[in-house]
């Protein structure tokens, strides 16, 4: 009779994704070690910069005042500032439809998705304030240089969004109007564009609160004007911290109130 | 006939939808004060500059080493913003998730932070921190912490209500702790979302961080704003150059971890 061995749990086979997961959480970690020791903070008293901003907070938030502007500029600032950022996602809409059909792999040449898709991750790739600097020296500063550099930005978002959602646009479909003879423009028109509708609509309102934060980063770092723009008057130049109060409130409902908008598109398409 | 009036109305609001986003376009046109023939003029006029002043010379490369070094620490601001954000945000949607909170007030006081910090933009965080925080790295790194931490928060409440709501309710039949919940549970079930979600902030911060490098006088974003003012526009256009390799070369690592991590 051979002695009872001893009972164990059999070994957790090796899993590929775990251990990559703890590779990058590890990696992450002493990164960010190195990060705060190369973390450079110009020589401000951290103690007093903190106990300053628990005081700016406080003042901004509860006391918040317009001094330099009134109401009617304040609303008007927020109106170019969300008028920047629907403008720039009706034109990126266009052009991202456009493309997004000749990038979609179950529509396109692969040729011409390849193209299209190389192309658009190098404009997503340069940040769209650089976008907007570059246009700037040919444009001026002002709307238009703001409005063709958002643009750039926003559509190869929106190809690449929007050329994801046909993808997924069931193939069984495009293949019965095929079988049938139908042309490009049928499958488009009638399977493709009407199945991946729910999500082009989400990904155009999604693209368009970012476009409206992104009119808000233009208008300080690139005089694209606007609530921005105010605001980086009341920081830089008038160091009022009650006006950048009345700013952020007026940001934060509109962003608020779009947010709201956006979850209940959501569940609607989910209700679906 | 039913079927034709289902279509005639279809093509209806096909039609008024697209008159009102005519009209809106207008007013926004009106209001942002948007030349439109100019905008048309411009492209041409700027592939045209671009290919005449546009691109990266002999004299600008010397400059290759500085530029490097900015990127590497504008990156690593990046970093560093995202995965301290992401570590705080998951504590805070642990406590406000449907599934793990300790009670239901910790849920709203915590939707209704996570909502503060992420929809203020990056850009007006910047401005309200240079007040206390002055030029440095450190207004940058807390300015995309902020919005980085509301976004986590709520990515984060969504993970945990959606993919560990089950586990979490079989370890609390059995008995199990609040924190043996948090590590047998919640931590191994969010984990891929975590990462992944850290990920995806990791490369949206970078971009953030030229922008907010522009607005508090740090990293690769100060530097080409240096350069863009001074007309030195051949080193502009290198610096934008290491913007793309380096965003390009992060998006395809990161996209080919999540690909592995969420499978």
């Amino acid at each position: 009779m051979t002695p009872p061995t001893q009972m164990s749990l059999p070994r957790r086979p090796f899993d590929r994704s775990i251990a990559l997961m703890r590779l990058i959480v590890v990696l992450l970690f002493v990164l960010t070690l190195y990060g705060f020791t190369a973390l450079e903070t110009g020589g401000v008293n951290m103690a007093d910069a903190w106990s300053m901003l628990a005081d700016n907070a406080a003042t901004l938030f509860f006391r918040p005042a317009l001094t330099n502007v009134t109401v009617s500029e304040l609303l008007v600032s927020l109106g170019v500032t969300i008028g920047l950022g629907f403008l720039t996602t009706v034109f990126g809409a266009v052009i991202g439809f456009g493309l997004a059909l000749a990038s979609a792999l179950n529509i396109a040449p692969v040729w011409l998705s390849v193209l299209v898709k190389g192309c658009t991750a190098i404009v997503r790739a340069i940040p769209t304030v650089l976008w907007v600097l570059i246009f700037a020296v040919s444009a001026g500063l002002g709307s238009v240089a703001a409005v063709l550099g958002m643009t750039f930005h926003s559509a190869g978002y929106l190809i690449k969004a929007y050329a994801e959602s046909f993808e997924d646009v069931d193939a069984g479909s495009i293949e019965a109007l095929r079988a049938g003879g139908a042309d490009w423009w049928h499958i488009v028109g009638q399977v493709v564009t009407p199945s991946a509708m729910p999500a082009l609509i989400s990904w155009t309102f999604l693209r368009f609160e970012i476009n409206f934060s992104t009119a808000i980063a233009m208008g300080a770092a690139a005089g694209a004007g606007g609530i921005g723009f105010d605001m980086f008057m009341a920081s830089g130049f008038y160091l009022n911290i009650r006006e950048m109060g009345a700013f952020t409130y007026a940001i934060l409902i509109f962003a608020v109130i779009m947010e709201l908008i956006a979850t209940r598109l959501q569940t609607r398409q989910s209700h679906r | 006939m039913r079927s034709i009036d289902f279509l005639m109305r279809q093509r209806l609001v096909v039609g008024l939808v697209c008159l009102g986003i005519l009209i809106a376009s207008y007013a926004a046109v009106v209001v942002t004060d948007y030349d439109v023939v100019k905008g048309f003029q411009s492209i041409p006029k700027a592939v045209k500059w671009s290919s005449e002043n546009f691109y990266p010379d002999e004299k600008s490369l010397k400059r290759l080493p500085k530029i490097i070094a900015k990127m590497q620490e504008t990156l690593v601001t990046a970093v560093t913003a995202t995965t301290c954000a992401a570590f705080v945000g998951f504590l805070v949607a642990i406590l406000g998730a449907n599934a793990t909170r300790p009670h239901w007030v910790f849920s709203i006081v915590s939707r209704a932070i996570a909502s503060l910090f992420r929809n203020v933009d990056v850009s007006a965080w910047s401005l309200i921190l240079l007040f206390s925080f002055g030029q440095s790295m450190f207004t940058g790194y807390l300015a995309l912490f902020f919005v980085t931490f509301g976004f986590m928060v709520r990515m984060l409440m969504e993970t945990i209500d959606l993919s560990s709501a089950d586990t979490i309710e079989a370890l609390r039949a059995t008995g199990a702790s609040p924190s043996a919940v948090i590590t047998q549970s919640v931590i191994p079930t969010c984990m891929p979302q975590f990462v992944s979600w850290t990920l995806f902030m990791i490369e949206t911060n970078i971009r953030s961080a030229t922008l907010v490098g522009i607005l508090t006088g740090t990293g690769i974003g100060n530097l080409f704003d240096i350069y863009y003012k001074s007309l030195n526009y051949h080193a502009a256009s290198l610096v934008i150059v290491v913007i793309v390799i380096a965003v390009l070369l992060i998006e395809s690592v990161s996209n080919a971890i999540r690909r592995v991590v969420l499978q």
